[in-house]
């Protein structure tokens, strides 16, 4: 059962999901290493939540071979499930019982739980221990969704979407959780269609579009592979500003030195951000 | 592998076993009680119910039924017993778990470790502690205001024991079979009352057995509620009202066996249908 450390916490080959005639997962190849973060990014509709709940063991699929902490989730068994910690996409916490009760039971389903209220103090609700969670925040709610994922002191830690709808301040609060639980070791599996969060928390990341994984790396390798092309800017002597997409940006500077004689009026020149990247990868370019 | 090393491995850390499903079982009934009472309309919706059309059918037909030795009220009190096991049992668990279902209660349970068994044990212990609260109120109501008497023969508070335990368990299987049939939460209410309702109509809790016509008994028959109103009438009115009846006896060993064939029917229908997911979820 216990996996090696020189395998891969998660190993997905050729998957393939359909609904209908719609294609949402179109052979799609994961590798995650034992305890690094890896952040799945791409837009709504990409295919990122059914690849994760198939990972969980919570859909079928089509084709393609799956492996999850050694496992094929299809055949999951309650031992794989305790090593396997879930936050959900949308919340369903008991509204009528209050935090602390609400962990404490769900810790008594693992063989290993951790400490109920050193998990309450991890996500930061030690003052809503007795609350009821109908009279939690959003924000409140999604870290109570995770520390029902970790009170079982998983392996692996998946997470579909955990900060859609926060604001920025809940959002920053929540990465520093995510990074916590990683510094203690433990494999998370993230999505996310907020490129910025990939950028903050993933070790490496893999962007889908379409059903399809149309890049995989660290954030900084895609930027370099992808991001060749920068952009000059300046202002023309009509007034009216001027840009240019350019793969040899000091040619276009030392061309527009010459045709101005000297200073450039407004010039800038930039380097894509991994954003103009991603938004070229999911081929949603200029929908900004 | 030795016990030696079996017990150093969990020493260090190693595997520990899984906790079994009646421990888990009984701590999710503790949390459902807990949820239930929490909730003070659905309490007020489950126990009132049964307690109102009581008092309404009771205080309405009152007069002495010719030649059974009772009264139409007390005919009532133990009909709306039986009434009463399947509102808690098959109503409440219909509802409430195709809400869970919706709302993606299940799905997160199922997420984790705990094993399927404990939840409906859950429900179970739920459902005998609603089901028992339920009937002593009614039954209270039935001596205080409607001359019902409470057996003074040990052997008739065994049938009761058995009728409230069979009946309870085939109802309550139901419910969890029939929590699959609505799409949504919202419907679920809608599609678990009709039939129920329909049932009472012609399983005579609101109407004595003698008016109804002999095609929708046949019908009633096939389901449980029929024989718990028979076998509660049986515990609870004095043996004088058995003319009432459509065979002229309580029948105590008919009702043992369709109430058993349903407590075995009602399992194999859950462990077919039962769904963790919406249909929507996949």
């Amino acid at each position: 059962m216990t996996a090696h450390a020189n395998e891969l916490a998660v190993d997905v080959r050729g998957l393939r999901k359909q609904y209908g005639d719609i294609t949402a997962v179109d052979g799609i190849d994961l590798g995650i290493r034992q305890g690094e973060v890896f952040g799945l990014l791409g837009p709504n509709g990409a295919g990122k939540s059914t690849t994760v709940e198939i990972l969980q063991g919570n859909r079928s699929r089509d084709a393609g071979e799956v492996s999850v902490l050694g496992t094929d989730p299809v055949n999951a068994t309650r031992a794989w499930r305790s090593r396997v910690g879930i936050v959900w996409q949308d919340e369903s916490a008991p509204p009528e019982l209050t935090v602390g009760e609400t962990v404490r039971h769900f810790a008594r389903y693992y063989p290993r739980p951790r400490d109920p209220e050193e998990v309450i103090g991890l996500v930061g609700l030690e003052q809503k221990t007795g609350s009821r969670i109908k009279a939690l925040s959003g924000g409140q709610r999604r870290r109570l969704d995770v520390a029902l994922g970790v009170i079982g002191g998983p392996d692996l830690l998946l997470l579909d979407e955990p900060t859609t709808g926060f604001d920025p301040a809940a959002r920053r609060q929540f990465w520093e959780l995510i990074r916590r639980l990683a510094d203690e070791g433990t494999t998370i599996l993230l999505t996310t269609h907020y490129l910025e969060e990939a950028e903050a928390l993933a070790d490496r990341l893999a962007v889908i579009a379409r059903g399809l994984v149309v890049a995989e790396g660290e954030p900084a390798e895609l930027r370099d592979r992808f991001g060749t092309e920068a952009v000059v800017g300046w202002t023309d002597s009509d007034g009216s500003p001027r840009t240019e997409r350019t793969g040899t940006p000091t040619r276009t500077v030392a061309e527009l030195m010459h045709r101005f004689d000297g200073e450039i009026p407004g010039l800038r020149v930039a380097r894509p951000t991994l954003e103009d990247v991603y938004l070229r990868l999911t081929g949603q370019e200029g929908t900004r | 592998m030795t016990t030696t090393t079996e017990r150093v491995r969990t020493r260090e850390g190693g595997p520990r076993r899984l906790p079994a499903a009646w421990r888990l079982g009984f701590h999710r009934g503790a949390l459902e009680i807990k949820q239930f009472f929490r909730l003070r309309d659905q309490v007020v919706f489950t126990f009132a119910f049964p307690i109102v059309f009581l008092f309404l059918f009771a205080s309405i037909f009152s007069d002495d039924v010719t030649g059974a030795g009772v009264t139409a009220s007390q005919l009532y009190v133990p009909a709306m017993m039986a009434a009463g096991i399947m509102t808690t049992s098959f109503q409440s668990l219909g509802i409430s778990i195709a809400i869970e279902r919706d709302e993606k209660v299940l799905r997160r349970l199922r997420g984790t470790p705990m094993p399927p068994a404990a939840y409906f044990i859950g429900k179970i212990w739920l459902v005998l502690v609603t089901g028992f609260l339920e009937t002593v109120i009614l039954l209270l109501v039935g001596i205080t205001f409607y001359d019902v008497e409470l057996p003074s023969d040990a052997m008739r508070w065994l049938d009761f024991g058995w009728i409230f335990l069979l009946g309870l368990t085939a109802c309550a299987l139901l419910g969890i079979a029939i929590s699959s049939v609505p799409k949504t939460g919202k419907s679920a209410t809608s599609v678990v009352v009709l039939p129920f309702l329909v049932l009472q109509f012609i399983s005579g809790v609101y109407i004595s057995i003698g008016t109804i016509p002999d095609w929708m008994l046949d019908i009633s028959a096939v389901f449980p509620l029929k024989w718990m109103c028979q076998g509660l009438r049986g515990v609870f009115l004095p043996e004088s009202a058995q003319v009432l009846e459509q065979a002229g006896s309580w029948e105590f060993g008919r009702i043992a066996l369709v109430l058993g064939a349903w407590c075995v029917g009602g399992l194999l229908l859950c462990l077919l249908t039962f769904r963790w997911k919406t249909r929507r979820d996949g």
